[in-house]
């Protein structure tokens, strides 16, 4: 950090030197980040007004009062809080299942000697560059006659599917980078192979583990195209489709459409707000290593 | 030891539930869409085999709109790598000079990567609508009024105000991708430059860009891989139309196969995007193979 901010200080005097244009590309950048957070602050004040405000004379002016009556009726009314618990449950389970299933294949491929882990890991690597719609069809019509269409599990198990590729590429990476004494020892002391890798190895990888989860919660919770076809029950609709349902019936009313939009949100910008360090960089290792 | 190591049956475990899943959800699907798509069916009655025709009529006398769908993700696809990745590159050099609030404008630009295309595009729809929505009232707040548009209702305006959104999302994932690759330069090398007196630009050009080439090669497969792959964004803002001026080869594929039926038909399009995907990925590496410069 200290570094950094040293660097700092050595640019910027030299920038002094040439004031106009710093500036100017101080003020693009500012112009950018607002045209980047602008509409996303329009979409939070049209959710707080009225529909006179909102189709009045200046829809860009500031809500005169705020209408917080627009979440409360987009949360019951609009059946959001039904489908946000839904998205809660389908993306919990499936970061939880997908990063224990792609730890105990990494361990064994990264780690454990048989012939074949290196083939292993090319196929399940293949899987990155498969495109979720090519899957569409014969998906639907296993989850129909497995009787999971509309089900929990009808998302939960394509989410799972599609996330362990870039999940065990990024372990077996994680894992390779482990000292093997420790394993060693500990077999030394009698340990057998499943208490080394929940004992000793999965602690280790927390970091790896952590970068998986995010990844995976951002691609579960913002699914749309799996999300709209294999579930058509108001009962297991996720945020995504609940929203694109809502669209019909408050297609005149944007303040409760506009609440349900932020509220969708709001739990992917806490997750960010508090460790944006933590999210972007699994997003920078997910890109290196696929 | 080593005996602990190669134990077959851990092995088995290990592996097996994580290769059940990834077996069921992806590689046995490809192999049914691949079988679906030599089938005349509707996903009801009975099928019957008809080989390659569906493939044939992807291109002989169509009339569906597939070839506009594919004109229409190859101009996103190029837009976005030669509009969106140099502009991004453009923010990550810019940032990663060390300037004021770096960490600030990193941050803020990153964040619609992570919003839900479905919310991005819902948002998109209101600002685009041509009474109430954002652009329209800013145009006349700033004079421009006569560049008014109905811009997603109008053929000429609907894919080019798609491909802003898409720009507006991902921009900021390209610039934080070449941004790291910058910061892992290390500085060593442009004191080296400073003392034989480059500027800033020469900087640019001969250090920075020759030696992010690996993260660049990954922001052009994605934006051009991700545009052949566009679907929520389309979906959401204009299901493809007006009269398919935004219709891409996936929008296309999930209305023939759900709204017409057509599962064999539909399944060859799938087919289609896979081989798609496949065929630019290996180009694109082969395109990069020959430039790999280390520090």
């Amino acid at each position: 950090m200290n570094v950094l901010k040293i660097k700092d200080d050595s640019r910027s005097t030299k920038h002094d030197t040439n004031n106009i244009k710093t500036y100017s590309e101080r003020g693009i950048l500012l112009f950018i980040a607002a045209i980047q957070i602008y509409p996303l602050l329009w979409l939070i004040m049209f959710s707080l007004k009225s529909n006179q405000e909102i189709f009045g004379k200046n829809p860009l002016a500031l809500p005169k009062k705020l209408l917080w009556e627009n979440y409360a009726r987009a949360l019951f009314d609009g059946n959001i809080a039904r489908y946000f618990i839904n998205s809660i449950i389908v993306t919990v389970v499936a970061v939880i299942i997908t990063g224990i299933l792609a730890a105990m294949a990494s361990y064994a491929i990264a780690r454990m000697e048989w012939k074949l882990s290196q083939a292993m890991l090319v196929v399940f690597l293949l899987g990155i560059m498969v495109p979720m719609h090519s899957t569409l069809l014969p998906l639907f019509i296993f989850l129909k006659k497995a009787h999971l269409y509309n089900t929990y599990a009808a998302l939960i198990l394509p989410y799972i599917g599609f996330s362990l590729p870039m999940a065990i590429f990024i372990l077996v990476g994680f894992f390779g980078t482990l000292p093997k004494e420790l394993e060693e020892s500990a077999c030394l002391d009698g340990a057998n192979i499943y208490q080394v890798f929940a004992s000793i190895m999965l602690p280790l990888t927390k970091p790896a583990l952590a970068t998986i989860s995010i990844f995976t919660y951002l691609a579960c919770w913002n699914e749309l195209m799996f999300a709209t076809t294999f579930v058509s029950e108001q009962e297991f609709k996720t945020l995504t489709v609940g929203i694109m349902g809502m669209v019909g019936m408050y297609a005149t009313r944007w303040g409760e459409l506009g609440a349900g939009l932020v509220i969708a949100t709001v739990p992917t910008v806490l997750i960010y707000i508090s460790m944006s360090k933590q999210v972007q960089k699994s997003f920078t290792t997910g890109a290196l290593k696929g | 030891m080593n005996k602990v190591f190669s134990d077959k049956k851990a092995i088995f475990l290990f592996v097996f539930p994580a290769f059940l899943v990834f077996f069921m959800i992806i590689i046995l699907p490809i192999f049914f869409s691949a079988y679906y798509s030599t089938l005349d069916w509707n996903g009801i009655g009975k099928a019957t085999f008809i080989g390659i025709q569906n493939y044939i009529n992807l291109f002989v006398n169509n009339t569906d709109g597939f070839v506009m769908s594919i004109k229409n993700s190859f101009i996103v696809a190029l837009l976005s790598v030669f509009v969106q990745v140099p502009l991004a590159l453009i923010l990550a050099l810019v940032i990663a000079k060390g300037i004021k609030w770096e960490g600030l404008f990193r941050t803020v630009y990153f964040i619609p990567v992570i919003i839900s295309t479905t919310v991005i595009g819902q948002l998109w729809m209101k600002i685009y609508q041509p009474k109430y929505g954002m652009l329209n009232n800013i145009l006349d707040i700033v004079g421009l009024d006569f560049l008014k548009h109905n811009w997603l209702a109008t053929p000429e305006t609907a894919l080019g105000s798609a491909f802003f959104v898409i720009i507006w999302q991902y921009i900021g994932y390209h610039m934080l991708l070449l941004y790291s690759g910058i910061k892992a330069i290390p500085t060593t090398i442009y004191e080296a430059a400073e003392v034989d007196g480059a500027n800033n630009f020469q900087k640019a050009t001969r250090i920075t860009i020759p030696l992010i080439l690996p993260m660049l090669k990954v922001c052009v497969t994605f934006a051009l891989v991700g545009s052949l792959k566009t679907f929520d964004l389309i979906y959401v803002l204009t299901k493809g139309g007006p009269i398919h001026a935004t219709e891409v080869p996936t929008t296309l594929m999930f209305s023939t196969i759900f709204l017409q039926n057509k599962y064999g038909y539909g399944s060859s399009m799938s087919i289609f995007i896979i081989l798609e995907c496949l065929v630019f990925t290996i180009f694109l590496q082969k395109v990069f193979k020959a430039e790999t410069i280390t520090y």
